[in-house]
């Protein structure tokens, strides 16, 4: 198949930038996204030109590393997918591609479609430890965990960061990926402990970033390729309330 | 906008307050004006009773009060996180399709707000402040007849269209409104979610409904 590409240039952080336009020919079609993006580059290689950067890891859909705006949706046009795992069947022959990097003011665009998630980082960092002792693995049974509650901990746990609920979020908000954070460990017994003084510490991390209110459109979970569902968010808005309720 | 003093999620609960409140405040006004839908004596005489008794209750001033700290509230607010939210995203897609991953009223609601309270200072104009600081004839019993007022603003169509207009808009707010204050308070559980949910739904269009309807009776019946 054939495609045609408009593509964000942007040599280094602060630099202007622009869209670009690039041709592919005779590509297989299920050749996966980010494999696409590798024969452009290989040919930009050929004709000597800066080849287009662009985050990347496991190509598994699992490491969230990968993530654009593909046709003006994060991921690409399929639901709960990442970039990785989109394949070009899912586009027609000679059809328009548009791409660009997540847009927040937290995710400072690094180079072409590479942006600074560090944000994402000083969130998770801000949350601190959970009380476990050190040395060997203790007893799996030491601790009763109902299996919901471990499935639940888990859903929220399958966040991998990408990104995608802030740059769907018509606000620019990381409560989805905040609150899924939040609610892994406040559902488990040893993330209790210091569940109070995580919830404070990141959402004032959150803030801090600068990434905007949640308005609850919902978008984030419908963009999400975790299929984060928003009701973590609720969670996280509880557990928020019930500490400036108790604070002394 | 960074390090402020107040957080977002504080923020939002002030929205989330203040709009339930309005929502509170909406129920108790259609009740209201239900009387309006009786026949012409009873509706005359007991609408202009019920327009003295509220404004004479000292109880009802503290919570018309409330009731004005919390509109300008909800709109301080709204400005607020809005400006904030702009901020947070300060360079725009150049191509965006992002819409088809959620409703649309859902992401406008200051557009909807703003609708809303242009159609209050409208309300506000032609009802509250006349019936305070106008010169309204008294009816047989000696009260102010906001009745024949009621009436009279009610017999141009162009009126009633705009109500119904503005009551279209309200719908679409209380619909997310209604629901995303719940959420913002942290309501977690997905059975009483659900249940939130349908309720919003069936008070939308309740409340929305009532007030367009009784514009609409006035005009063509009475």
């Amino acid at each position: 198949m054939n495609i045609r590409l408009k593509i964000w240039r942007q040599e280094h952080e602060g630099d202007a930038g622009k869209m670009v336009d690039y041709s592919l020919n005779d590509i297989s079609s299920d050749m996966s996204f980010l494999e696409m993006l590798d024969t452009l580059n290989e040919q930009l290689i050929q004709k000597n030109e800066r080849t287009i950067e662009f985050d990347h890891d496991c190509r598994e859909g699992i490491c969230g590393q990968c993530g654009v705006m593909i046709n003006g949706r994060p991921h690409g046009p399929l639901t709960n997918t990442t970039t990785c795992q989109l394949h070009m069947r899912t586009f027609k022959d000679n059809e328009l591609i548009v791409i660009e990097p997540f847009r927040a003011t937290a995710f400072p665009v690094k180079c072409d479609l590479k942006v600074d998630r560090s944000a994402f980082d000083r969130i998770i960092q801000a949350g601190g430890f959970i009380s476990v002792n050190t040395g060997q693995a203790p007893e799996a049974n030491d601790i009763p965990i109902g299996s919901p509650v471990a499935e639940s901990a888990f859903d929220a746990a399958a966040c991998i960061g990408c990104g995608a609920c802030v740059a769907v979020c018509k606000n620019a908000s990381a409560a989805l990926f905040t609150s899924a954070k939040i609610s892994h460990l406040v559902l488990l017994p040893q993330g209790k402990i210091e569940a109070a003084a995580r919830v404070k510490n990141m959402v004032e991390q959150m803030d801090n970033e600068g990434f905007g209110h949640c308005s609850n459109t919902e978008a984030c979970e419908v963009a999400c390729p975790q299929a984060i569902s928003v009701l973590h968010i609720a969670r996280m808005n509880y557990e928020y309330n019930k500490l400036q309720v108790l604070k002394k | 906008m960074a390090k402020s003093i107040q957080r977002t999620l504080s923020r939002k609960n002030w929205m989330a307050v203040t709009g339930l409140f309005l929502c509170f405040y909406l129920v108790i006004h259609l009740l209201g004006n239900l009387q309006l839908l009786l026949p012409d004596e009873r509706a005359h005489i007991q609408f202009n009773w019920y327009a003295e008794v509220l404004s004479g209750n000292i109880i009802i001033r503290v919570v018309s009060w409330i009731l004005f700290a919390s509109i300008i509230g909800h709109i301080i607010y709204a400005l607020i996180i809005t400006l904030t939210n702009n901020h947070a995203r300060n360079i725009r897609y150049q191509y965006d399709r992002r819409s088809a991953e959620s409703k649309w009223y859902t992401r406008n609601m200051g557009v909807l707000g703003t609708v809303i309270l242009i159609f209050l200072l409208i309300h506000l104009r032609d009802f509250w402040y006349i019936y305070k600081f106008g010169d309204l004839p008294v009816d047989e019993k000696g009260r102010k007849d906001l009745y024949v007022l009621v009436i009279k603003v009610y017999s141009d169509l162009w009126y009633v269209l705009l109500y119904v207009v503005c009551m279209i808009a309200l719908f679409y707010h209380l619909l997310h409104g209604f629901f995303s204050a719940a959420r913002t308070l942290g309501l977690y559980h997905p059975r009483y979610v659900r249940w939130v949910k349908m309720f919003g739904w069936v008070y939308s269009v309740v409340i929305c409904a009532g007030f367009a309807f009784i514009p609409l009776y006035v005009h063509f019946v009475k």
